[in-house]
């Protein structure tokens, strides 16, 4: 985990020091192609897994399940930051 | 949209050559995820610190944003346990660990496999990890093409808020335009930032 937070402040930095060369403008296009490389090679975890291919409507209707719910939980809770914020707002 | 039919092709891509046998052994290597991982984030943070208005995104930062990254993490959680009443054949941390994902499948999916094959060995984590996939996908396509519907039925920040980490990136475009309103860029990109640093953290804590 600290190995993450560190590359992701060592690529702030990086980041900030090439903010005026030109090619830097190109990482948001190697970014993406990486998330591809990423979901390819997880994709591969998946397919070679068969056991677990066999129960993808299984665990699709778990995650379903699990993702609504989390969408739900987000909704109520941008619901209240919305209130407090205007109601705050008001009083200004 | 372009770009999510790509992500789905990579994946799809890699699943079958995953279930035919067909990959050679260099990409079976269990370090492999963890070498791409690395690089993306990398990436990411290069790409946050070479923008060109960061500092005055920095100075815009204005205390109540840090409470919709919070808002968005507390509901979360809080609806994600309640799955724990349908599934009471995983743990209740596995659960919210999937939950903290915030839409970043990539990286929730890799750091629960990496995790859980530590406590409780391949085959177990590799279904979570799946979940965990399986389960942010879903919420990002749902928060990328519910984006109107949010917006309009909630606020902006329903939409922010729902998009997880995709509000700094994926989602971000959809939401300025749902809103008509362009100065949310700041909310947008701090909520996918913290949320975003918020991650690991998270399923470190809830995978032990």
């Amino acid at each position: 985990m600290f190995r993450i937070l560190f590359l992701l402040f060592l690529g702030i930095g990086i980041g900030y020091l090439m903010r005026n060369v030109r090619g830097i403008r190109h990482v948001e296009k190697t970014t993406r192609l990486t998330i591809f490389a990423l979901l390819f090679v997880f994709g591969i975890t998946i397919g070679s897994n068969h056991a677990l291919l066999n129960n993808i409507a299984y665990f699709g209707w778990q995650a379903v399940v699990i993702a609504v719910f989390g969408i739900v939980g987000s909704f109520g809770a941008s619901y209240l930051f919305n209130r407090v914020l205007t109601r705050k707002g008001k009083q200004k | 949209m372009k770009e999510n039919l790509l992500l789905l092709v990579s994946l799809l891509l890699g699943i079958t050559i995953g279930a035919f046998d067909l990959a050679p052994m260099w990409l079976h290597n269990a370090s492999l995820p963890m070498i791409i991982l690395s690089l993306l984030v990398l990436q990411v943070g290069m790409g946050v610190g070479s923008m060109d208005n960061l500092g005055r995104m920095i100075r815009s930062i204005h205390w109540q944003m840090f409470l919709l990254p919070a808002c968005t993490i507390a509901g979360t959680l809080l609806f994600t346990s309640l799955a724990f009443l349908f599934f009471s054949n995983h743990k209740l941390g596995d659960i919210m660990a999937i939950g903290s994902g915030f839409g970043y499948y990539s990286l929730s999916s890799v750091l629960i496999a990496q995790m859980k094959t530590i406590t409780v060995g391949p085959a177990q984590a590799t279904q979570l990890a799946t979940i965990a996939l399986l389960t942010n996908v879903v919420r990002e396509l749902l928060a990328l093409f519910g984006c109107k519907y949010f917006t309009r039925k909630g606020s902006c920040f329903a939409a922010i808020s729902i998009a997880g980490i995709n509000s700094m990136d994926v989602c971000l475009p959809s939401i300025l335009r749902a809103a008509n309103d362009k100065t949310l860029v700041p909310v947008a990109v701090f909520h996918g930032i913290i949320l975003e640093i918020s991650i690991p953290l998270l399923i470190t804590f809830f995978c032990q």
